[in-house]
């Protein structure tokens, strides 16, 4: 034990690969792809699942804790685990390459993460296993809906069991489901994915009553109503799902199927999120680390050097802005570190995980805004990616948990409050 | 790796200056800001401690070895008791630290065990100016070599404990660059204000104005030697010590306005029931671990010879700077009107909180 800050090899040398990957398959593309929305990225799909199952790693998905280092001379010796370093990691890089495409990256998401954290180890096996095949494989989660955003006690979706055959039914509208078309429409080149969708099995049990259920593709009954044209992330399809006598096979539901006054299906929900959340988290910094650079290499150009070590009245405003950029940058990026290292290390980190989501949304929303700014007209044209960084950049502050609803986890979690005490 | 958690030996030595932190330094600190005074033997059980005597090698009188890290973890601790106090208890460190860091053998040899050894003595380091644009890599006091010895001249402000010190470490510009310099007390050409610095915190820390005119230094005098030495480490150990301290004192008015939110009440709730209140909380602790992070990782860069290192230092003491004012002008807010009165601490860790972004100098770990 003690405080250290050396990423492992096996991570270096992932991030060496993810860089190339990143220019060569991402950057390259960007444009093209922000400016052809909804087209689906092929060529990344493919090239990155392969190059994932080569690397041993099937999906973005950490299934078991990854050892610290790749010898094999110290039989014996305790390795930390650091699945979610890697992960959050990988992540950033690639969405320093472009976040939208990155979404497009194939293995379980958001879907998966929910399977394995309110899962039971026989439902990881059955569902899990299918993002190390042959195709490139999508999973999703559905939680949002038309009158349900942060407020998920209001979702309406409901399951019901049909004693008969013992299947659930269930009936409801989703939107803002992430890579959902992708999940659930059977595309010849795609494996056979799922979507994870959250519904309430006793509308009288309030969130106690909430549970999630896997969707095979292609359940009848599902039906993608449209893809939602957005501010950044065009490449990222965002779909809104109605679910209409949707049967679903008993053993599918993720927990218990019966209700207990305990509220273990929606905690199941929000352990999902302290997984998820700093990977998220992740993926913004990469966004504003993309934007940074940038700017600074534009300054370069123009014969703006940053002076560090000054005291800020010897410095220019820029050389001012572009410091506040930089501390904000790697703080919020050590906030990720730490709430990944407690993950890895199974100690709780809902309180890290929502901190390190406010910090990123908060810097990369102001990073991007911040460049535009300071890069001027130039800024503000289609000529630079700048001001695709700047759309791509505000949604990190609202999904998986706005900044506002973050605030409300950590301030819960300071004051020692429940939910009824600070509403 | 990475790891987030201190070592055994430095979970120990946190916990024992926490205890004096919140036992000793946080009860005196009303008072000895009022009185503009710290109790003599308030300093002498910091002392004790042993925080600045771990970090010297034994060859050179201490128990330990000298680790940024530790440093930053420690006066934390101590910051979140009391700034004043824990600057008065640390002050023999601006001397040693800088010795142990850049200083020569003969220099250590000399200096050290009489700075750690026993009781505390005072010894010191002048390195701000009073002037807006002061700037610790462009002094106006000057070092010119004139027949062997070095001739010292210029004015320094805010010194720890001038008037008693046995040695001061006067930074002073030499051929274009920050260098220091060991002068004992009593030299000629040394003169100490008699009256203190009056400033708009730090009441309870004796601080002086000293004015060197043709002060001579003997060549050997200059830190690390005649062909001088880096000044960045040092540098870079002042800028963590200062981004440590600010976490210390956001993290004193943090706690502070917290636990008052949850004890007052209004339309019927505690007030950190209510969102407004809630919401600032909830940054405040945000911002303090974003900057207790990004020291960390400062201070382990330094320690492992980073090449960013002094970089990195220099954003962590600014970035703290910055998070320490915002903390504790959001803790007096939360207090509301009983935030503007001297009897709770807050007003005082706003005070505090204003300094960072210019006392730099004023500690180093």
């Amino acid at each position: 034990m003690a405080i250290e800050f050396e990423s492992p090899k096996p991570i270096v040398q992932m991030q060496t690969v993810l860089k190339t990957v990143a220019q060569e398959m991402m950057r390259s593309k960007s444009r093209y792809f922000d400016e052809h929305e909804h087209e689906i990225p092929w060529d990344y799909i493919e090239f990155i699942h392969s190059a994932m199952k080569a690397m041993g790693g099937a999906s973005l998905t950490p299934k078991e804790p990854l050892p610290s280092s790749t010898g094999s001379g110290e039989a014996g010796h305790k390795r930390s685990p650091i699945g979610y370093q890697l992960l959050a990691t990988q992540i950033e890089m690639l969405a320093w390459g472009d976040v939208g495409i990155y979404l497009n990256t194939p293995g379980g998401g958001l879907g998966a993460a929910a399977v394995q954290a309110a899962g039971s180890p026989e439902q990881c096996a059955k569902f899990l296993a299918r993002f190390g095949e042959e195709k490139p494989t999508f999973a999703a989660m559905c939680m949002t809906e038309p009158g349900a955003g942060s407020d998920t006690s209001a979702i309406r979706t409901k399951a019901v069991l049909d004693e008969k055959t013992k299947e659930w039914v269930i009936n409801g509208e989703k939107i803002f489901s992430t890579a959902g078309d992708k999940s659930f429409t059977q595309y010849e080149k795609l494996g056979k994915g799922f979507i994870v969708v959250w519904a309430s099995i006793d509308s009288s049990a309030g969130r106690a009553g909430m549970r999630a259920f896997v969707i095979e593709s292609g359940t009848p009954g599902v039906r993608i109503v449209k893809l939602e044209h957005k501010m950044g992330i065009r490449v990222s399809d965002t779909a809104a799902i109605s679910l209409v006598d949707v049967r679903v096979p008993f053993e599918n539901i993720l927990g218990s199927p019966t209700v207990e006054k305990t509220m273990t299906g929606f905690k199941g929900a929000m352990s999902t999120f302290d997984a998820t959340r700093p990977l998220v988290a992740a993926s913004g910094i990469g966004v504003a680390r993309a934007a940074l650079e940038f700017l600074k290499e534009k300054l370069k150009e123009n014969g703006v050097e940053v002076r560090y070590g000054l005291p800020r009245q010897k410095l220019t405003n820029i050389e001012r802005e572009v410091i506040d950029m930089e501390i904000m940058l790697k703080s919020a990026w050590l906030m990720v570190m730490k709430a990944v290292w407690m993950a890895d290390n199974k100690k709780p980190n809902a309180l890290e995980a929502s901190m390190s989501k406010i910090k990123s949304g908060d810097v990369t929303t102001k990073i991007t805004q911040k460049v535009v700014e300071i890069l001027g007209p130039p800024g503000y044209s289609r000529e630079f990616l700048a001001e695709k960084w700047f759309r791509d950049a505000k949604i990190t502050d609202i999904y998986e948990g706005t900044g506002q609803i973050n605030r409300l986890v950590v301030a819960r979690q300071i004051l020692g409050y429940s939910g009824s005490e600070l509403r | 790796m990475v790891s987030f958690e201190p070592s055994e030996e430095q979970q120990m030595l946190v916990e024992a200056v926490r205890k004096y932190a919140s036992n000793d330094l946080r009860t005196a600190s009303h008072e000895a800001e009022e009185s503009c005074e710290l109790p003599k033997k308030l300093v002498a059980r910091g002392w004790e401690l042993g925080v600045l005597q771990a970090s010297i090698p034994e060859s050179y009188g201490g128990f330990g070895e000298h680790s940024a890290v530790t440093g930053v973890l420690a006066v934390e601790e101590l910051v979140f008791g009391d700034l004043a106090g824990a600057l008065a208890v640390m002050a023999p460190s601006l001397f040693a630290v800088p010795i142990l860091l850049a200083g020569n053998e003969e220099q250590k040899k000399e200096y050290l065990p009489k700075t750690i050894e026993g009781v505390w003595h005072p010894y010191t380091a002048a390195l701000i100016e009073y002037a807006f644009d002061f700037d610790a890599n462009d002094l106006r006091t000057h070092a010119e070599l004139a027949n062997g010895e070095y001739i010292l001249n210029g004015e320094k402000a805010f010194v720890p404990f001038a008037k008693d010190a046995e040695n001061i470490l006067v930074y002073a510009k030499c051929d274009g660059k920050t260098q220091g310099f060991i002068v004992s007390k009593n030299v000629a050409g040394l003169s100490v204000n008699d009256e203190r610095e009056k400033l708009m915190g730090l009441n309870a820390l004796p601080l002086y104005r000293v004015k060197l005119e043709d002060v001579k230094v003997p060549a050997s005098n200059r830190l690390g030697g005649v062909s001088g030495h880096d000044f960045e480490p040092v540098f870079a150990s002042m800028h963590l010590a200062s981004a440590c301290a600010a976490i210390g004192v956001a993290r004193a008015a943090f706690e502070y306005s917290r636990d008052y939110a949850k004890e007052r009440e209004a339309f019927g709730v505690k007030i950190a029931q209510k969102q407004a209140v809630a919401f600032m909380l909830a940054e405040m602790r945000t911002e303090i671990e974003a900057m207790r992070l990004l020291t960390w990782e400062a201070a382990w860069k330094l320690d492992q010879g980073k090449e960013d290192a002094f970089t990195e230092a220099y954003l962590a003491a600014t970035g703290a700077a910055d998070m320490a004012m915002m903390v504790t002008d959001r803790a007096v807010q939360i207090l509301g009107g009983h935030g503007y009165i001297r009897e709770n601490l807050v007003e005082m860790w706003m005070r505090n909180g204003r300094g960072f972004a210019m006392l730099t100098g004023l500690a180093i770990v």
